[in-house]
Formats: structure tokens, sequence, C-alpha cells
């Protein structure tokens, strides 16, 4: 989405804002309109040069300060054993990373954010559309309804995860309901049994973000015009036909964005496991993420040097990942960007 | 169950043809499925709730029975400790300074990228944008290193500087459309009474981006009153908690005491659902908003 939408803004927006850019220096003829309406001659330039600084200075200091430089600095302390005081002296090249590569509890949470990614993606996806489709249907108290299943999504990470690991608990009230209704073989170790551990998770992972997924569908809906339904009504199509050749193809633009943001997120997984499974269960549950190993190999073990390559290897996965799927599935509809980029 | 479900669903459909009747008429499967996924989504929230007002003995007898008989106790001590207040205070000030910093400075930023021609505007907005491949998570580590030499650590102002960098890409993906779509007119025209770009800013845009604000500002608010890995990293004393890091210190402390824990959780999570309650379309507007945007 961002670099392809900026290039066609820039391309849409060069031809006016050359000129402009190019008042400080000699006016060209065909610039004069742009500085005259700006005000005219060098002071009002200096001028607007200050408002700017001083409007988006604030802005930029602090998000430089604060989210660029940190991942900056990540690939610098990454090639040292360093543990978090002083300057980092002893470097060690790319030993931090051979070590991580080499880790099998490494490899173990690759690949548990690999099965979280597509599970995440499987689980919530088609359920979520199938949901919109329904909730898209007027009855009552659907707005009530709307607002409700969108509620475990507001609520706080530890919440969720302090509420489930009470009710998962191998004594909790999921097992004690299961045996009630006369389900006692499905009373299972829901947090602790490593075979069933991820799949606990993954539920607790669906019953939070699928709201968030549903309301976005239904928002995609809505931006479906009416009239092409009453058109294929009036061709004969039916329900289930209207929906999977007008309304699902339509709603593809929002399915694909909702599904990068749900692999980045399953990608930087952190809070829901660490809280529910802490920093030394989660390995032998088997639901270890990438985020977990980073925090309990770096900070907590006191390895600043060691958890900074972990943060860039982490970067650099969804980064890849994100750009490829940039690449090949949101290609469609940045194309439709760009055309629209044209026009404007 | 399906002749109370059936007589809504006629009226409806008579309804939803005076409205074109482009949308299907909904079933009896609508109102069964949808009230199930209801229940599905609100019965961990209501096991926490109604956990509180059970004692231990009960939880433990019957891990998923009701409370008998209803006990406040829980929910007392919890109100009237102090480290509950303190936590309640210490998110508060969080989430509020995060909401303020983000407004003031994405307001500003927004309106220079919207609306002043320059050279590097574009390298501007796709700076922000491509804040949004930058989460938290790939940054915690060296950020805390950041925080701690700043000499933030422990403190409240080493969550807020962070949240609000990490809050502007989605404000000004937000903001920015939100500001081109201010009528050049209204500009002339202000112009014309003699304000400058500066007066329009404070007289006009200020104003007419109050919208935009407050779903930005809500999306802020409520991310900082949630978040947990930030605190995690800077905050190690108690009293400097903020509620996350209070139920979770607060669950292993108390690990023993079950029904004071689902008290404790469960009045932490209140501010949350008052203020979603409050503001939930602007909260569900300006996600949609910011995706598509």
């Amino acid at each position: 989405m961002t670099t392809r939408d900026t290039m066609t803004r820039r391309r849409a927006v060069t031809p006016s804002s050359t000129p402009a850019g190019a008042e400080g220096g000699t006016t060209p003829p065909s610039a004069r309109g742009t500085a005259r309406r700006a005000g005219g001659g060098r002071g009002a330039d200096w001028r607007k040069r200050l408002e700017i600084a001083l409007l988006a200075g604030p802005a930029i200091a602090i998000f430089l300060a604060f989210v660029i430089l940190p991942v900056v600095l990540a690939a610098y302390y990454g090639f040292f054993k360093w543990k978090g005081y002083g300057k980092p002296t002893n470097f060690v090249g790319f030993e931090n990373y051979l070590t991580i590569l080499q880790d099998p509890t490494f490899h173990e949470a690759l690949s548990n954010n690999a099965f979280i990614v597509v599970m995440s993606l499987v689980l919530q996806g088609p359920a979520a559309v199938g949901l919109a489709l329904l909730l898209n249907r007027r009855f009552r108290g659907r707005s009530l309804v709307r607002v409700l299943i969108f509620v475990p999504y507001v609520v706080s990470e530890v919440i969720v995860g302090t509420g489930w690991s009470l009710m998962l608990s191998t004594a909790g009230a999921v097992n004690d309901f299961l045996t009630r209704i006369g389900l006692p073989v499905w009373a299972v170790d829901w947090l602790s049994d490593p075979k069933i551990a991820i799949w606990s998770l993954m539920l607790i992972i669906t019953w939070k973000y699928i709201g968030f997924a549903v309301i976005l569908f239904l928002a995609g809906l809505q931006g479906i015009p009416e009239e092409l339904g009453e058109a294929a009504a009036i061709d004969g199509a039916g329900y289930w036909a209207t929906q999977r050749r007008i309304t699902l193809p339509l709603l593809g633009p929002t399915v694909r964005i909702w599904a990068f943001l749900s692999i980045i997120g399953s990608l930087q997984l952190f809070d829901l496991v660490y809280i529910i499974w802490g920093q030394y269960v989660a390995a032998t549950a088997g639901t270890s993420t990438m985020a977990t190993y980073m925090v309990l190999n770096g900070r907590n073990a006191g390895n600043y040097g060691f958890g900074n390559a972990v943060a860039v290897l982490l970067f650099l996965i969804s980064l890849v990942i994100a750009l490829t799927y940039q690449r090949f599935v949101l290609r469609r509809d940045t194309e439709g960007a760009i055309t629209e980029g044209k026009a404007r | 169950m399906t002749a109370v479900a059936t007589s809504p669903s006629r009226a409806t459909a008579r309804r939803s043809t005076d409205n074109g009747g482009a949308l299907a008429k909904a079933g009896p499967m609508t109102y069964v499925v949808a009230y199930l996924l209801v229940g599905l989504c609100l019965a961990p929230i209501a096991y926490i709730i109604i956990g509180g007002f059970r004692t231990n003995a009960q939880i433990t007898e019957s891990p998923s029975g009701l409370p008998a008989p209803w006990v406040v106790s829980n929910y007392v001590d919890v109100l009237t400790s102090s480290i509950f207040w303190q936590q309640v205070g210490n998110s508060l000030v969080a989430g509020i300074a995060t909401t303020l910093g983000v407004v003031v400075l994405g307001v500003m930023v927004s309106y220079v990228i919207a609306r002043y021609r320059f050279r590097g505007s574009n390298a501007m907005y796709s700076l922000f944008a491509a804040g949004l491949m930058f989460p938290m998570t790939v940054a915690i580590t060296p950020l805390y290193i950041l925080v701690r030499d700043l000499g933030l650590a422990n403190s409240l102002g080493g969550i807020i500087l962070p949240q609000i960098a990490f809050a502007l890409p989605t404000t000004v993906i937000i903001l920015v459309p939100f500001l081109r779509a201010i009528p050049k007119e209204l500009e002339e025209a202000a112009a014309i009474d003699g304000a400058g770009r500066l007066g329009f800013f404070f007289r006009m845009v200020v104003p007419l981006s109050v919208p935009g604000v407050v779903t930005v500002g809500i999306l802020a608010f409520v991310a900082s009153w949630n978040s947990y890995m930030l605190p995690l990293f800077i905050l190690n004393h108690e009293s400097m908690y903020t509620l996350p890091l209070g139920v979770q210190a607060f669950a292993s402390q108390y690990s023993v005491d079950t029904a004071r824990v689902l008290a404790f959780t469960s009045l932490s999570m209140i501010p949350a659902l008052i203020f979603f309650s409050l503001f939930e379309r602007r909260i569900v507007g300006g996600l949609t908003g910011a995706v598509k945007g």
C-alpha cells in the first residue's frame, strides 16, 4: 500500500509542486502564479518554511527518535555481545544471528508463528465473511449485536489472558462445564498439554480478534452499491448466487487488507502468549513465538545484543512477507489506486 | 423462539422493501446465529465479572457455577485498596497525555502535509506511512535502552513519548485526507479577511477537524489504556504500574485468591468498556477508515 500509493501520489503531484519548490531561486515564468498566491517575494517564502518547520518539526522529531531510531539502533547493537550497560564494545559480527538461526527453540518459535499466521487466516477469514453477510441482513437488534461482538477486541490483552487462563486451567470453568454437560472426555489440559496448547491459543486469538474482521467486512459490504444486488435479483439470481458472484468479489479488497493486518499481527504476537504462559512455560507448552523468544533471551537474560539481533530478524521476516504480499496480492487493489491517482 | 423470531423478521422485510429491498430479509437462522455469537463473545467477560461476586470456596467447588450467595466483599476490597486507584490514576495520566500529544502533534503535521505545497511533502507522508511497518514489538528492545538512557525509565513520561510516536502514523493517515477535504474557498475567504495561513489554521482548521481528531484521540487513548508490552519494559515499580501491569501483578500475587483476581480484573476493564460504549461508532468508523485510507 505505502510505496505504490505514494509513488502514484508523487507522480500526480509533481507537475504542480516543482514550480513551488523553485520559488526560492530564479522564478520561472510558469511558477509566477504560485509565487504570487503564496504572497510573493522571499519574505513569504521564509515565513512559509518557518511555519512548516514549526508545525511539522515536533511530530517528525518525536517520530524519528522513538520509532525509526530504535530500529536503526537494533541493527547496530545486534552485532555486539552486550549486557546493556555502557557502550557496546565486544563486536562479534554475525555471531548472534548464527546462534539464533541454529537455535532449535527459535525454529520452534518461527514455526509456531507460521502456524498462527495460517490458522488465523483459515479460522477467522471464512467465519468472519459468513458472519458479516449474516449481520448485513436487517433484523431487530442488529446494531446492538454489532457493538457486542466488538467487545472482545476492545478489552485489553491482559484481561483476556487472565480471564481465559483461569477458565482453561485444569480445574477451571471450561472443564467443569464440559463435565457437567456430560462430556468429561473433552476435559483436557488446555494450557499445558503441548499438543493442545497451541489450539487453545488459536481459540483465544479467534475469540479476541474475529470481531475486528467482522466489523471491517461489514464496512466493506456497506460500500457495495445496493443496485448491483437489485440488478442481479431482476436477472433471476438467488441470494447465494448474488453473494458468490457479486458481493464476495467486491469484498475482495477489504478481505485482502484484513489478511495483511492479520498476518503482520500474528508475526508480532507477544502479549497473549506472555501473559497466559509466562516466560518459561511458553516453550514447554509449544506456544512460544519469535517475540517471546526475543524478550526471554534478550532483556530477561540481560543479553541486549542478542535480543536486538532477534528484533532485526523479526523485522526482516515481517518486512519480506509484507512486501511480498503487497507485490503479489495487494497489487490488484493498488492498481485501482493508480488509476484513481491519475484521474486526480 | 420461532414465533418471536418470525414476526420481527416480517416487519423488517417490509421495511427493507421500502428501502429498495436489496438487503436480504433475515430468517430465524439469522437470530439464532447472531445471538449465539453474542453469547460466545460475552461469556468469558461475564465469567470474569460474575466470578468476582463469588467466594473462593464457591469457585473451587463448582468452577462454572453461579454465585450462591452473591458476595460483594471482593469488589469492596479492590475498590478500597489504594494500589488499584493509584494504577487507575497512572493509566489515566498516560492515556490523557498520550491522547493530547497525538492530537496536537498529529493535527499540526497533517495540516502541513495536507495543505502546504513544498518539496518533500510527499516524502513526509511516506515517512509516516512507512511507520506502520515498524511495530512496537520490533523496536521494544532498543527503545527500552533509549528511554533508560534518557533517564525516563520507570516514569510515565517513558511510556507517553513512545506511545505518541507510535500512534502518529495512523493519525497522519486518518487526518491528512480529512484536512485535504476542507474546501479551498474557505482558505481563500480567510485570506481575503486578512488571516494568514496560521490564522486560518487556528480559526478554521482546528474547529473543522474536530470529528477526525476525536477518532484519532479515541484510538490513541484505548491503545494506551490497553498497552502492555511498553509498560512491561519501562515500568518496574508497582506504584508506577498502569492497570494492565497491575492486573498481571495482582493475579500472580494473589494467585490463590481467584475471586479477588476476578474482581480486580473486571473493575479494570470497566473504564475501557464505558469509553467504548460512548464512542463505539467513532472507534469502529476510525478503524475502518484507517484501513481504507
